[in-house]
């Protein structure tokens, strides 16, 4: 294990990979097919060793390369994983081979998409393993080019308004969290994670802005906020949180399903990433100023969102609101450890509570999302591109394995116990409630509409008299049913277990509530 | 420990393991499904029965528990466990036995059923999870398998699923009992952040115990009201939904629309009770209070008052309905008011009793009703029954012992067990209208029963009149196979006897429960308010049936289409009965109206604010690129050519000055020295 780096290695596969499916798979779609495949799961196995490795106590960065690279910047190349950043490696590597399994209604310029589909994970990889601002952003956005042409070229009908949509949105947030971040730098003359989170606890951060921004009549206090706000912005459009949501149902509905897939599964997982490697580390002391108003934020993105699902037709639409609703528990949970407690030990576990529950859902929620959007495209493929709630009506009779691996999903997704969701959500939940009772009292109502939407889905579309339209559709083939196996076995693994993931996050967790007592 | 104490999770996972191979098994094998479900429910049963045994052997009042760990969070571990004390004990014998008897009868109710197999393994399922909350030593995992049953009531409630009301009804049961799952899950969040622990004993450390009851009860929350009573409030909350009390009580009903053997097992036995058997399992909380010697708290009042209000109101609907399940269904309603009533008056004993007891005659009755709707080719209409009592005759007799236990007739089960709340009610210190809701909520019981028992089993069959309406070709009601009498003969049974558990002179029941041995002697009786109440009621189901008998017995209707006896004596007060006092249209206008309109807002708000400022925003945007754009064009590149324009016609200017004739450059030079000079000349003149 030292003799390789990992962790550059692992970035490296699905590169390599990139670059392998375009020129070999140049003339054979299939051959290109079966090379993503290839090294998706190569970078799974690489990431399953690296989990092997990994020492589940220890809670702080592992298998870490620091090279210097530009000294006079304060660039270095330093990579690191802890249990987050294990947890979202491992989310990734499941999710693309998943995705691509999904890509099976894609029939032109294919060595293209799946080599595209590549240098996401490649930048997913990267983002989740980079500790300098430097080269964490260029894999940030290194994620967000081929995102824009996978939307752009093999999306519906709108599909060109969507990507765009998608892009400048993105873009816009990226732009402020880079502003911020140069701030940042020609104050403390810091790009690393790490050293500006140290200086935060310590108080430095706050006077090195004092002193570097003096000229101006603006408080360092005032200038903190402003900056926090610029890398807020990067991250809540990236989650998103209401208000910044907007291109979201679009982008998740005109994309294909296997991108689909890929956003809502490991892309909208960066935002939350980003909260918790840098924002929360690095503005603790800014993010607590306007804490209440985040929480409210929180809700506000639970309880609409929720609600805005329960007003769609299409199935991709209303998936992609309930999307946003799962990831504003997260919210909830991030914005509630904000709670000063001082030294209470007592707190101080609902903390960890909170944290590990946010983490838990991260992993769940882009597993069972996945899946979700798995099972539209399985039903797009059968009904010829129709999705919406009312085009179907008693599939069950028809396909009833369909309907029953599928309701295992949606139950998933409802929260119910013994699948993956619940125990993410009664982790927040618990840990929210001492730290921010009335905001977490609200938003249980998001769970009481996620119900709402998602047997609505089961009724309209499974049960009923058979639309005599889809009398002979097919149920699930063999092979897909093999395919979909692993991720409801897994389901149905972490709501029982969930120990299994905990156990390497809860050290992680227990060093950043350590961290957030300044 | 014991080593049924250790090997208790067995009674649950046994079918939880059916339930996951038949879910695996091929559509069509029935036999095996069946096979493995029986098989397995009766070594449930058998485990049950051991650990009763070794309960009543052993009679201590401290529960023996097994607690593990589940996950880590911060360096505390979550744990949970499972239980063994009396509560435990009763509970699961009358689960797994009530689920055994709906198993053998589902083999003959279903046998025509092409999802036979999918039916057994949702039941099995559900046995499993309902085995499971009763065994849990933790809020948390009784939660957990709270909603799994819940999922399962689902599943089978909506079995018939090509039936757009089953599909309605399934989504309406899972949604409403949802909501109070919602205050439950806070309250338990709460309760977690308050003890530090949601298990229920842990060796003086679990939250049902001393130390953090008392710690709970001195505690104020901001409105004054103690935290003990806010959490007791919102877990109780949490029951109303899943026992249907008033105002949640909509789901139930509705829920009938699943295959009968459900509506026994789950929909009045067993899942319905799940609420009541929760206040019994935190009694603790509920009945906490701090220091002051007052007679009730005000979680208990609560849990009285909503009992004794659907123990009424659900009765008087049932008054006014036709179909014969869904007489049953309002009936399980207000006896389950009846259970909530004695909890917050007497006890956990006394509410406990009337669960097990109607779980014995409430399910014989569903699977009575069954029997007659298999009989009468799926036939659920009272009006179109009648003469029954000839040609089914087990199911008759079986009925009659069903109804009259729920009734309240002497010495039937239902008797002691009502008896034992309508006493408690009437000791109660707070107010006497419980005690007298209940005593009127016991008329109407036993006129509505006499009521549909007349209709069913009395006077001439009507089956054949309804004919031309279309119901096929005419067929004569036939008894049902002994596959399916056989259960109902052995619930019958214990429709009759299991009463004697818990009469005042042998108070086996109350004693069982508190661990102590109990005593037999005819003095219960003597005790104050015992033979009073005892008599009074007695008096009521008299009138009851007798009332009911003198409108529908001995006069029945004469044709399917006959109106109603009530309905020609009190056509108003009877329309807003058969219309269920309206609450459903009630919802309908308001929270489901509310709901609607608020999700349209949402996506108003989405497509048009948030949306709109992004609109507005990129339009800014296009706007100052346009603007910059014909800067450009106009300012900038205008100015630019006409810059370029003076610069080269300058150029053209000064170029016919260079033309390269030398002679010119001479004449210039020639001039410029000529001014040069005259310019010094002038100069140095002055």
């Amino acid at each position: 294990m030292n003799l390789l780096p990992p962790i550059s290695l692992l970035t490296v596969v699905p590169l390599v990979g990139a670059l392998a499916v375009l020129t070999l798979g140049r003339r054979d779609s299939r051959m290109a097919r079966t090379l993503a495949f290839a090294f998706a799961f190569l970078a799974l196995a690489v990431v399953v060793v690296l989990w092997h490795w990994f020492n589940p106590t220890a809670g702080g960065l592992q298998f870490e390369e620091v090279h210097a690279w530009i000294p006079a910047l304060g660039v270095e190349y330093h990579v690191g994983i802890d249990g987050l950043g294990l947890l979202m490696l491992l989310l990734s590597a499941i999710v693309v081979p998943m995705a691509m399994a999904a890509s099976s209604r894609i029939v032109e310029r294919v060595p293209l998409y799946f080599s595209l589909m590549l240098m996401l994970e490649a930048g997913l990889f990267g983002t989740f393993t980079a500790l300098n601002f430097f080269h964490w952003f260029l894999f940030w956005e290194l994620s967000l080019i081929p995102a824009f042409f996978l939307i752009r070229l093999w999306g519906g009908v709108q599909r060109a308004a969507a990507a765009t949509q998608f892009f400048i949105y993105t873009m816009v947030g990226s732009v402020a969290l880079l502003l911020a971040f140069l701030a940042l730098f020609l104050c403390t003359g810091k790009f690393d994670f790490m050293d500006l989170a140290t200086l935060a606890q310590s108080g430095q951060l706050l006077s090195s802005l004092a002193s570097g921004f003096a000229l101006h009549s603006l408080t360092a206090g005032k200038v903190g906020l402003l900056l926090c706000f610029g890398a807020f912005l990067g991250f809540a459009v990236k989650v998103p949180l209401i208000p910044f949501h907007t291109w979201l149902p679009n982008a998740y509905a005109e994309a294909p399903a296997g991108v689909t897939m890929l956003l809502t599964g490991t892309m909208s997982k960066m935002g939350v990433y980003g909260f918790l490697r840098i924002l929360l580390p690095i503005f603790y002391a800014q993010l607590r100023e306007v804490r209440t108003g985040l929480l409210w934020l929180a809700v506000a993105t639970i309880v609409l969102s929720a609600y805005a699902a329960l007003a769609q037709k299409d199935l991709k639409r209303i998936f992609a609101y309930s999307s946003i609703n799962h990831l504003g528990y997260c919210m909830l949970g991030i914005f509630s450890v904000l709670k000063w407690t001082g030294d209470n030990p007592a707190l101080g576990v609902e903390k960890a509570a909170a944290l590990n529950g946010v983490f838990l859902q991260m992993f769940n929620h882009g597993l069972t999302a996945a899946t979700l959007f798995w099972f539209v495209a399985l039903l797009e493929k059968r009904s010829g591109g129709l999705r919406g709630l009312d085009d179907f009506g008693g599939l069950r009779k028809v396909a009833p394995v369909f309907c029953g691996m599928m309701g295992i999903a949606l139950f998933s997704s409802l929260g119910l116990p013994g699948l993956n969701e619940f125990v993410g959500e009664f982790l927040i939940f618990k840990g929210t409630f001492p730290l921010a009772s009335w905001p977490t009292s609200v938003s249980t109502l998001g769970l009481l509409l996620t119900a709402i939407f998602i047997l609505t889905i089961l009724q309209r579309v499974f049960s009923g008299p058979l639309n005599s339209k889809w009398a002979g559709m097919h149920d699930l083939t063999l092979s897909e049913r093999i395919a979909l196996a692993p991720p409801l076995v897994l389901m149905f693994v972490l709501g029982v277990y969930p120990q299994l993931v905990l156990g390497f996050t809860n050290s992680t967790v227990m060093q950043l509530v350590r961290h957030l007592r300044f | 420990m014991a080593w049924i104490v250790r090997h208790l999770w067995l009674i649950p996972v046994l079918p939880a393991l059916a339930a996951g191979l038949t879910a695996l098994a091929k559509q069509r094998s029935r036999r095996f499904a069946a096979t493995l479900a029986i098989g397995t429910m009766s070594l449930s049963l058998l485990l049950s029965v051991c650990a009763f045994v070794h309960v009543l052997r052993g009679g201590s009042t401290s529960p023996e528990i097994v607690n593990f760990r589940w996950l880590q969070y911060g360096d505390t571990w979550l744990r949970l466990g499972w239980m063994l004390n009396p509560l435990t004990a009763v509970m699961l014998m009358m689960v797994s036995l009530v689920s055994l008897m709906v198993f053998v009868y589902s083999v003959g109710y279903m046998a025509h059923d092409n999802n036979f197999t999918r039916f057994f393994c949702f039941l099995s399922l559900f046995a499993a999870a309902m085995l499971g909350l009763v065994i849990a030593n933790s809020l948390l995992l009784l939660f957990m398998c709270w909603e799994l049953v819940g999922l399962t009531s689902y599943l089978l409630i909506g079995f018939w699923y090509h039936k757009p009301a089953a599909a309605a009804a399934a989504k309406k049961a899972f949604i409403t009992t949802r909501i109070g799952d919602l205050a439950f899950l806070i309250g338990m969040v709460w309760l977690y952040s308050q003890a530090g622990t949601l298990l229920f004993y842990n060796h003086g450390a679990g939250c049902m115990e001393g130390s953090a009851l008392l710690h709970l009860a001195a505690q104020t929350t901001s409105v004054g009201m103690a935290v003990s009573t806010g959490i007791a409030l919102l877990i109780f909350a949490g029951a109303m939904g899943k026992s249907g009390q008033v105002p949640l009580h909509v789901w139930l009903p509705d829920a009938m629309e699943g295959p009968t053997p459900v509506s026994a097992l789950i929909h009045a036995a067993t899942m319905v009770a799940a609420g009541v058997f929760l206040v019994a399992r935190v009694f603790p909380l509920m009945s906490v209070h701090a220091g002051l010697a007052i007679s009730a708290t005000t979680a208990l009042q609560a849990v009285t008052w909503i009992g004794a209000i659907t123990a009424v109101f659900a009765a008087l609907i049932a008054v006014a309905q036709d179909d014969i399940k869904r007489i049953l269904a309002y009936s399980t309603i207000s006896q389950l008011g009846y259970m909530m009533l004695g909890l917050g008056v007497g006890g956990v004993a006394v509410g406990m009793f009337h669960l097990i007891t109607h779980a014995f005659f409430k399910s014989l009755l569903f699977l009575g009703a069954g029997s007659v709707i298999h009989g009468c080719h799926e036939e659920q209409d009272i009006r179109r029954m009648g003469g029954l009592r000839k040609l089914m005759p087990i199911t008759f007799a079986t009925y009659g012992i069903g109804m009259l236990a729920l009734c309240g007739f002497p010495l039937f089960s239902g008797f002691w067990s009502k008896d034992a709340i309508l006493h408690a009610a009437s000791g109660w210190g707070i107010s006497r209208t419980p005690f007298y809701l209940g005593a009127f909520g016991a008329l109407l019981t036993a006129f509505y029963m006499t009521r549909q028992v007349c209709y069913v089993f009395f006077g001439e069959s009507r089956l054949a009149a309804s004919e031309h309406q279309g119901h096929g070709a005419p067929q004569t009601p036939h008894e049902s196979p002994s596959v399916m009498t056989a259960p109902l003969t052995l619930l019958a049974v214990f429709a009759l006897l299991l009463g004697l558990l818990g009469t005042p002179a042998w108070p086996w029941f109350d004693a069982f429960l508190s661990g102590v041995p109990a005593s037999f002697s005819f003095a219960g009786f003597l005790e104050h308010g015992v033979l009073p109440v005892m008599l009074s009621s007695t008096v009521i189901v008299f009138a009851g049936l007798g009332v009911g008998w003198w409108l529908y017995g001995h006069r029945p209707a004469p044709n399917a289409d006959a109106p109603d006896v009530l309905e020609t004596m009190q056509p108003q007060a009877f329309h807003l009965l058969r219309r269920k006092f309206f609450v459903d249209e009630l919802y309908q206008a308001t929270f489901i109206r509310w709901n609607t309109w608020f999700a349209r807002v949402s996506n108003w708000l989405d497509r048009w604010i948030w949306g709109g400022a992004v609109w507005i925003t990129s339009h800014v945007v296009l706007g100052l690129s346009w603007l910059a754009r014909s800067t450009d064009t106009h300012v900038v590149n205008t100015g630019f050519d006409e810059g370029c324009q003076t610069v080269s016609s300058g150029g053209r200017l000064l170029s016919r000055v260079q033309n390269g004739s030398a002679q010119s450059y001479l004449r210039l030079l020639g001039a410029a020295f000529a001014l040069l000079v005259l310019f010094l000349l002038w100069s140095g003149v002055r």
